[in-house]
């Protein structure tokens, strides 16, 4: 049969799965839009490609299956980048596919002409500029298999408009990539790690975004009530066991919970899992858990010491490590361990400060969660409502809670929950953003009502940069330069604007059975809720400084 | 010819890649993006014209093991290997350009 390249890119993505695509056409996409206007692929409008790589995004964390975003040339492509390195550093798998000027007119400076292939060599797992029509056989089912193997992460795909457009003679379309089976790990390593997890006093496990890449969540906590090991969480780890598990030991790092880092200070053989030791998490790397000896399992050989040494470092898909180890680890109650557990989360707790107030920031993650579905997934901005919500809400299962975590992306949260909303349109996804956050990316309201997702928008307002606020205030000496905004607002007056409902909290008498019918009613909506701008996110660590260092948070 | 190295002190690597367009843009931009150093750089087709042998001399400290691990990473390099004895092609080279 004889297809057009355009249409080979679309029947390739439709062989992988893709029922949906985010983008935004422009003169150099047209082919591919024409082949996607004919086909069943589902096309979401975003506003901005940023909006569309961040649904992309939306929908590969929610499902963890590789999703795709489209752009043109030129701005069409520069506006992806963010969303795509997003993923990079956050090891999402996304199919990013943007459309390049004519072969002939490369290195012309022809309209809407970029370098879109240097542009995303280093955020990407890996980029391709696409040179013929035939070669979108082998590239195509390569940029999936590459995303969705081994340590995720996003590929780009830069097809040159005459290529889109050139007729290929096929037999039939190549099969789709299949993940690449994870390497086998060597019984000497096993034995080790056995080893040092049967002779540790304290252990402590560390989970992070592997885990749930992973679906190993069972197998996690099958090795932690086995042998009795708390596990503490990344932010990307947050979801990977119920939070209210009782060996779930909180959020590690620069907001845990004080009894959290102290029981990482105390620990004697640290298991990380599916981690990276990114900084946000580890503070001081030099002085992070000090009296320990580290196991770390990763997919990723090139973690393994790139942060700590490790006294011992496997390189494997995170649920096969737990699988094989699982069988040759002693079960163990370890009563001092757990007492000690118990008594430092009793005597150092996350201290909620308002939690009975919808009008404060814990309060209203509170009643939130307590009104929305147990499975109701949950979208952050970037900023202080993303660690109050990290702190706070009660995960209870993977692919539950979609953040920026590398990258700290303000802008990421609604086009990411409008991804989620449509990869799961039964689930309610709710949204917590910032002022500042939601501003970067306002304009997917209107793809929200367009689309009517389920995704409801809770705003928490103080008008300002809240994070950088509060770093101005403890390490700058209350020096507050260009975080406030000195021009109000009216988002719901917005959100309205945009055909949304809209409920302001502040303005009602009844907040939390306004939050409740808000939160009930089908569809999209923002739900603003005023905060007063001198609300912190405590416990603290400075940054650069050890975790058993924190500012505030004492019970 | 130098009887004695003319050229800095260093790790050799030996490196096989997929030989196309973009390659040498990923290995150069691993090296500036993770501020690893890199001295000389060394590359020639193979006879097949679809791999290239690329030399890499580049500072042979703490880091060099994180190097070779990041350089595998990337889907283009197929292998990396240290390879002291290639020394003599930066010499040789060295004393060409002088």
């Amino acid at each position: 049969m004889k297809l057009n390249s355009a249409e080979i890119v679309i029947a390739m993505l439709q062989r992988h799965g893709v029922g949906i695509v985010a983008g935004i056409p422009g003169g150099a996409s047209l082919p591919l839009y024409d082949a996607l206007g004919k086909s069943s692929v589902r096309h979401v409008l975003a506003r901005h490609e940023q909006g569309a790589g961040f649904i992309a995004q939306g929908m590969a964390r929610a499902t963890g299956h590789a999703a795709v975003c489209l752009g043109t040339s030129g701005p069409g492509a520069t506006n992806l980048l963010t969303a795509i390195a997003d993923a990079k550093l956050d090891s999402i798998p996304i199919v990013a596919i943007t459309a390049q000027v004519p072969r002939k007119m490369i290195g012309t400076d022809a309209f809407q002409e970029i370098d879109t292939y240097g542009l995303t060599l280093p955020i990407t797992k890996h980029n391709f500029q696409v040179r013929s029509g035939g070669e979108l056989l082998e590239v195509i089912p390569e940029a999936f298999r590459i995303a969705i193997s081994g340590r995720p992460g996003p590929v780009a795909v830069d097809i040159p408009k005459d290529v889109l457009t050139e007729a290929v003679e096929i037999e039939s379309l190549p099969e789709p990539a299949r993940r690449d089976r994870p390497p086998s790990i060597g019984r000497d390593d096993l034995t080790r790690a056995a080893d040092l997890i049967n002779s540790a006093q304290r252990p402590m496990l560390l989970i992070g975004a592997g885990v749930i890449a992973a679906e190993a969540s069972g197998d996690l906590i099958r090795l932690m009530e086995k042998a009795s090991i708390p596990a503490a969480a990344t932010l990307l780890g947050l979801g990977a066991l119920p939070s209210e598990h009782p060996l779930f030991a909180g959020m590690v790092g620069m907001h845990a919970a004080r009894y959290t880092n102290l029981l990482l200070e105390e620990c004697d053989l640290l298991i990380g899992i599916g981690i990276r030791f990114d900084d946000r998490a580890t503070g001081k790397a030099a002085e992070f858990c000090p009296r320990a000896q580290i196991l770390h399992v990763d997919i990723d050989p090139s973690e393994l010491g790139k942060i700590k040494n490790p006294s011992l470092g496997i390189m494997s898909d995170a649920g096969q490590f737990l699988r094989a180890i699982l069988l040759m680890i002693a079960r163990k109650s370890r009563l001092d361990w757990m007492r000690h557990l118990e008594m430092l989360r009793a005597r150092y707790p996350l201290m909620m400060p308002g939690i009975a107030d919808p009008l404060r920031p814990y309060g209203i993650i509170r009643y939130a969660a307590e009104l929305l579905p147990r499975d109701a997934i949950v979208a952050t901005d970037v900023g202080q409502h993303q660690m109050w919500v990290a702190q706070a809400y009660p995960f209870s299962s993977p692919r539950q809670f979609l953040t920026s975590g590398g990258l700290g992306t303000m802008g990421f949260g609604l086009p990411a929950a409008i991804g989620a909303a449509l990869a799961m349109p039964d689930r309610t996804v709710v949204c917590f953003s910032g002022d500042g956050s939601l501003l970067m990316n306002i304009q997917e309201l209107a793809t929200a009502a367009e689309e009517n997702v389920n995704v409801k928008i809770v705003l928490l307002n103080n008008e300002r940069l809240g994070l950088v606020r509060q770093q101005q205030q403890l390490f700058y000496g209350e020096r507050f330069c260009a975080s406030e905004f000195r021009s109000r607002t009216d988002f719901v007056a917005i959100a309205r604007g945009f055909n949304l409902d809209a409920v302001d909290l502040g303005r009602v008498e009844d907040p939390i059975a306004a939050l409740s019918e808000a939160l009930e009613t089908p569809g999209p909506c923002l739900i603003h809720v005023p905060i007063d701008a001198e609300e912190n996110v405590y416990p603290m660590v400075p940054p650069g400084g050890a975790n058993r260092d924190m500012i505030g948070g004492e019970a | 010819m130098p009887t004695t190295s003319s050229v800095p002190e260093g790790a050799i690597l030996r490196l096989i890649v997929r030989n196309h367009p973009g390659v040498m843009s990923h290995i150069c931009g691993l090296f500036s993006r993770r501020s690893f150093n890199l001295d000389g750089i060394i590359c020639v087709p193979l006879a097949d014209a679809a791999r290239s042998e690329m030399l890499l001399m580049v500072k042979d400290d703490a880091r060099l093991a994180q190097l070779i691990l990041q350089l595998q990473k990337l889907h283009d390099v197929i292998e990396v290997h240290p390879a002291p004895a290639m020394r003599e092609a930066f010499d040789n080279l060295a004393g060409l350009l002088r």
